[in-house]
């Protein structure tokens, strides 16, 4: 049986990130990952691979079996729906958070807990809507795919949901925090029949990167 | 709509077209024979039918995945049926009343509100056989057997096979006083195999360290033979997750028995359709498909909404997800292909050939179809005053 092992992993910070784990895991590209335009990348183990794709679509690659293993951040994976997947280990890496923002305009008046109806931009809809509904709130969201921060600014909506590490683009656009969603880091995710299947294969790369986590 | 897109099918739904078709045929009548070689009697329940009574006894899930009208006689709400298990279920609890075991199984269409998953079918060709009335191993392992033998004649090769039993997680569950809540968070957290979402979970309920290391535990139970040792050894304090253990041996056992070439793994944490079953619980995959391509398990008492609380354990799948995933031969088509020829001799020729078996194909008068385009590689020709059949010479 041929044991081809594909890692997903995400362009950006994640990329980064990932590579020096991956390293002290005994997995290394054949050629420079960040400045190559290739999708598909040889490593020193002629058994594994890597392939490089958006972030957004690493958890579906994984969970149809495109790829093996995958690395993705915890904000897709709870955007992410239907199972498949196994969520094998937080690599503590990418660490962020997700939160709500407004304008420190609206926020010096704003008290969270008398929202009844809110209007939020955000790419992460499905998780935005699930918060809200659990805590009794109505939203009306509007679909972004980038620049988050621009659309309170320009009413487009009141607030808006996002990942913010350092808080630096918040502040320059005059937004504040005031509620924060969940913490976010990027995790190991493993296809469910790869990781039956292949077994023999996957769970050596699981258990050192298990240990280059700490 | 223009006339350009009007052919267009909603999501999730796909017709089948003749070549494909001939094939889906060709196994769904090979499983119907299997079933009826195994002993499990076909039904074939409605397509639609009253909402109240196609929905007692199921879960929340199903309501939301059944498509509903309004019946124009009655005025009640109708549902088109989502899963044809607990219709089965009613037929046996409600219309066979037998106190013996029975088997049944059906094939057929059902629909769902939503695919299980991307670009995934909304109308499965549902297959199944569900025992009812035994709620010995052997009865498990009949119906895992069966599965097997179903998945091989669909060319799905070595499957890997999972066993589970919803006792395990429910009787660690129970042991560290969790509550229906907390219960479900940590299920989807096990199901995830999330360890570090199962750990701040754990420790953020204060849960005892003995209690935290046996749920934690469950994580890495998963593999060959050996992990029901590991197993025992690691809750033998727990009576009721070591029975749950030695019904998953003696179901194991049975089947070896019955499927020698059977490969059998067990993965103690694969609790998909935890709440539906309350067994052994059972999964085939296969590499590529990150769910099961088939799988069942116990489900007793379902027939307790209709009256009659019985035993049952049963398994199913999606003919047209086996076919997709399987390696079941295309079926080519053969036949003969007749003249358009007033000739009676020929109609008597005809109609032997078709009492024996034969497809014939007969050529309309001034249509251009040749014997290839009806999928012909013999031919119907007139030798020395006798029509005889001989193959098509290109």
């Amino acid at each position: 049986m041929s044991a081809v092992v594909h890692i997903a992993l995400s362009k950006g910070r994640i990329l980064e990130e990932s590579l020096p784990l991956l390293a002290k895991a005994g997995i290394a590209p054949r050629e420079d990952v960040l400045q190559s335009r290739k999708l598909i990348f040889e490593t020193n183990r002629p058994e594994v691979r890597l392939v490089v794709i958006r972030a957004q679509d690493v958890p579906t690659y994984v969970q149809f079996g495109a790829a093996d293993l995958g690395v993705a951040g915890k904000d897709q994976l709870m955007e992410h729906e239907g199972d498949g997947l196994y969520e094998l280990l937080d690599l503590k890496i990418a660490c962020c958070h997700l939160m709500v923002a407004e304008p420190a305009s609206l926020a010096s008046h704003d008290d969270p807990k008398s929202w009844t109806r809110l209007r939020i931009a955000t790419k992460y809809v499905r998780t935005t809507e699930r918060h809200f509904a659990a805590k009794g709130i109505q939203t009306d969201i509007i679909k972004l795919y980038g620049s988050m921060e621009l659309a309170p600014l320009v009413g487009l909506s009141d607030r808006i949901v996002d990942l913010v590490s350092t808080g630096q683009t918040l502040k320059a656009n005059g937004l504040v925090e005031v509620e924060r969603i969940a913490d976010i880091s990027a995790w190991l995710i493993a296809n469910r029949a790869a990781m039956k299947i292949k077994r023999q294969a996957l769970q050596p790369i699981v258990e050192r990167l298990q240990q280059a986590v700490g | 709509m223009t006339a350009k897109d009007r052919w267009l099918l909603p999501e999730g739904i796909e017709e089948t077209l003749p070549d494909e078709a001939r094939r889906f045929e060709a196994m769904r009548r090979a499983i119907l024979d299997l079933f009826e070689r195994w002993g499990y009697a076909l039904v074939m329940p409605p397509l639609i039918e009253y909402l109240d009574s196609l929905l007692t006894g199921v879960g929340p899930e199903m309501d939301l995945q059944t498509f509903k009208v309004t019946d124009q006689r009655s005025g009640r709400l109708m549902g088109i049926r989502a899963d044809m298990t607990p219709q089965a279920a009613r037929i046996d609890a409600h219309y066979l009343k037998r106190a013996h075991a029975t088997r049944v199984c059906y094939i057929g269409p059902v629909l769902r509100t939503r695919a299980d998953e991307p670009a995934g079918s909304r109308e499965p060709l549902q297959l199944g056989a569900e025992l009812f009335g035994h709620g010995g191993p052997e009865s498990d392992a009949e119906v895992l057997s069966l599965m097997l033998a179903t998945l091989a004649l669909t060319g799905v090769g070595q499957p890997h096979v999972d066993l589970a039993h919803v006792g395990i997680f429910g009787g660690l569950v129970a042991a560290a006083g969790l509550d229906a809540e907390r219960k479900n968070e940590l299920l989807s957290a096990v199901e995830r195999r999330a360890r570090s979402d199962v750990e701040t979970l754990l420790s953020a309920w204060s849960v005892k360290p003995e209690d935290r290391r046996r749920l934690l535990g469950l994580l890495d139970l998963n593999g060959d033979g050996g992990v029901l040792a590991r197993a025992r050894s690691m809750y033998e304090s727990l009576p009721v997750v070591l029975a749950a253990l030695d019904n998953l041996e003696a179901i194991a056992a049975h089947v070896r028995r019955q499927t020698p070439a059977a490969v059998l793994h067990f993965d103690l944490a694969e609790l998909g359709g935890y709440h539906y079953y309350t067994g052994a619980m059972f999964a085939a995959f296969v590499a590529g498909q990150g769910r099961a391509v088939a799988k069942g398990g116990r489900y007793d008492g379902i027939g307790r909404a209709f009256g009659r609380d019985r035993a049952a354990t049963g398994f199913g799948a999606d003919l047209r997800r086996l076919l997709k995933v399987g390696a079941a031969p295309a079926v080519p088509a053969s036949g003969i292909f007749a003249p358009s020829d007033a000739d009676a001799a020929l109609a008597a020729e005809i109609a032997r050939l078709r009492a024996a078996g034969e497809r014939v194909v007969r050529q309309l008068p001034g249509d251009t179809a040749a014997a290839a385009d009806c999928g012909c590689d013999r031919l119907l020709v007139k030798r020395g005053g006798r029509w005889r059949v001989e193959p098509v010479t290109s």
